[in-house]
């Protein structure tokens, strides 16, 4: 009784709680300011890789001699052509996201269920290939050698293309021959000292590397330095053999967080954190996609006479594909 | 129920006659405009790699591309555009003013500590 009161009289009542001047439901007001929020985190973390960027402006890795691979498509340069899919992907998820709160507008159970089904496929397709990609990018394709000063020194060789000279990237694993009798076994803790282990040992060793360079005589190094046509600096034959000789410490393949064969390991570690974080994002968002889809077979808002709740979610997933579009922009087109 | 949407994009040039239309219009407008990045992105354009306002043209038209997707994620697929002024006011004004903040900041100092370390006699120690 006394409720009911309360209510009607705060009703039309401007200072009395009774009128919503943004004319949302709490809910969907409190997903906005979490997007806002969520959205200055990942602009943190991007001005952070801009800062990084510009701090190594003459030096940072060229991300389409980094992403060049498409799966089932081996050993061919294409890059970009795999992450255009993934964004598209995301976007077309996207799409199916906001049909399913039309539909969800227009209490058509059977539609919201298809539309949210293929949302969920898609956020998946999304995260399997963001796994390929780290996958691919942790393994490495050439390899290359760490200086002393952590600099990465890079391999290949001229050849001609229509009657010009064109630079071509050589992988260790080309002129590099592993000794076998130098083969040093990786210390484990179950053998020789106990409880001590050490990590992956490089693939080949400097010694190794320098006889491969020596005997290999048309292959020539390049540096990190950014030249004024825009291409990675090619140092002369004995600048070759000299700055290997000189400042070569470890031959490394793929990327980790200590190590990047492409450049910079801040190039790495900002990719991991940055697409990880992103793919966290999407992961949480199928999951929550996936209860939603349950409540909506299951009739919970076919009673609730409301979809409000997909529309919420919907704004957490394009929220997700807003963030790609600049992940995309920054790491892989700029 | 009221569920109006605004039904027109490019500031009334289109017009859809239903939601779901205008959707499938969106898509449609964001598909060409990642191809074109993509495009722009694959062949790199010679003339356009000049320097405009300390950084390359390209890589101007990369960034004004990705706010005009930005744009039409939020404005038609999150339904920005017919939410109250308030709520888009608060929402896009506060995060686009912090943003622009941060960034100017973050690329204002990592270009000076390039510039530390390429002119100056410090190398790597801070």
């Amino acid at each position: 009784m006394s409720t009911t009161v309360v209510n009607a009289e705060a009703e039309g009542k401007t200072w009395g709680g009774g009128n919503q001047p943004l004319k949302a439901s709490y809910g969907k007001m409190m997903m906005w300011f979490f997007i806002v929020s969520d959205a200055l985190t990942f602009s943190g973390f991007l001005a952070a890789y801009g800062f990084s960027r510009f701090k190594f402006i003459d030096s940072w890795p060229i991300a389409d001699e980094v992403f060049t691979h498409v799966p089932f498509l081996h050993g061919q340069e294409l890059p970009m052509i795999y992450v255009a899919f993934m964004t598209f992907i995301l976007i077309m998820s996207s799409v199916t996201m906001v049909l399913a709160v039309d539909a969800g507008h227009h209490m058509n159970k059977a539609k919201v269920t298809i539309y949210m089904f293929l949302t969920i496929i898609g956020g998946l397709i999304f995260v399997g290939s963001q796994a390929w990609e780290w996958g691919t990018f942790i393994k490495g394709d050439f390899g290359a050698v760490q200086t002393k000063g952590g600099n990465i020194l890079q391999f290949g060789h001229y050849v001609d293309v229509d009657g010009e000279k064109e630079f071509e990237r050589v992988a260790l694993r080309d002129f590099v021959v592993s000794d076998p009798h130098a083969d040093r076994t990786q210390q484990e803790r179950k053998n020789g000292l106990w409880f001590v282990s050490e990590g992956t040992l490089p693939p080949y060793t400097m010694e190794e590397v320098v006889h491969g360079l020596e005997t290999h005589e048309n292959v020539l190094v390049r540096t990190q330095i950014i030249n004024d046509e825009g291409h990675k600096t090619v140092l002369s034959r004995e600048e070759s053999l000299r700055q290997i000789k000189e400042y070569g410490k470890l031959a490394v393949e793929g990327a980790n967080l200590h190590v990047n064969e492409y450049g910079s390991p801040l190039f790495a570690d900002f990719f991991f954190f940055i697409t990880g974080f992103h793919g966290f994002h999407v992961f949480s968002g199928v999951v929550i996609n996936i209860i939603i889809f349950f409540n909506v077979i299951l009739g919970t808002y076919e009673r609730r006479k409301s979809y409000e709740m997909v529309e919420k979610v919907g704004l957490y997933w394009h929220f997700v594909d807003l963030v790609w579009v600049f992940v995309f922009t920054f790491f892989y087109l700029v | 129920m009221a569920h109006e949407h605004k039904l027109e994009i490019f500031r009334g040039l289109l017009k859809f006659k239903s939601n779901t239309q205008k959707i499938w219009g969106v898509l449609i407008f964001l598909s060409i405009v990642t191809a074109v990045e993509v495009v722009l992105g694959i062949y790199k354009p010679e003339s356009l790699m000049k320097h405009v306002l300390g950084m390359k043209g390209l890589n101007w038209i990369f960034i004004i591309l990705t706010i005009v997707k930005a744009y039409y994620i939020t404005w038609d697929f999150m339904h920005m555009r017919d939410e109250t002024k308030g709520l888009r006011r608060a929402v896009v004004w506060t995060t686009i003013f912090l943003i622009l903040y941060l960034v100017f900041i973050l690329l204002q100092e990592g270009g000076y500590v390039f510039n530390v370390y390429k002119d100056g006699f410090i190398k790597r120690d801070f």
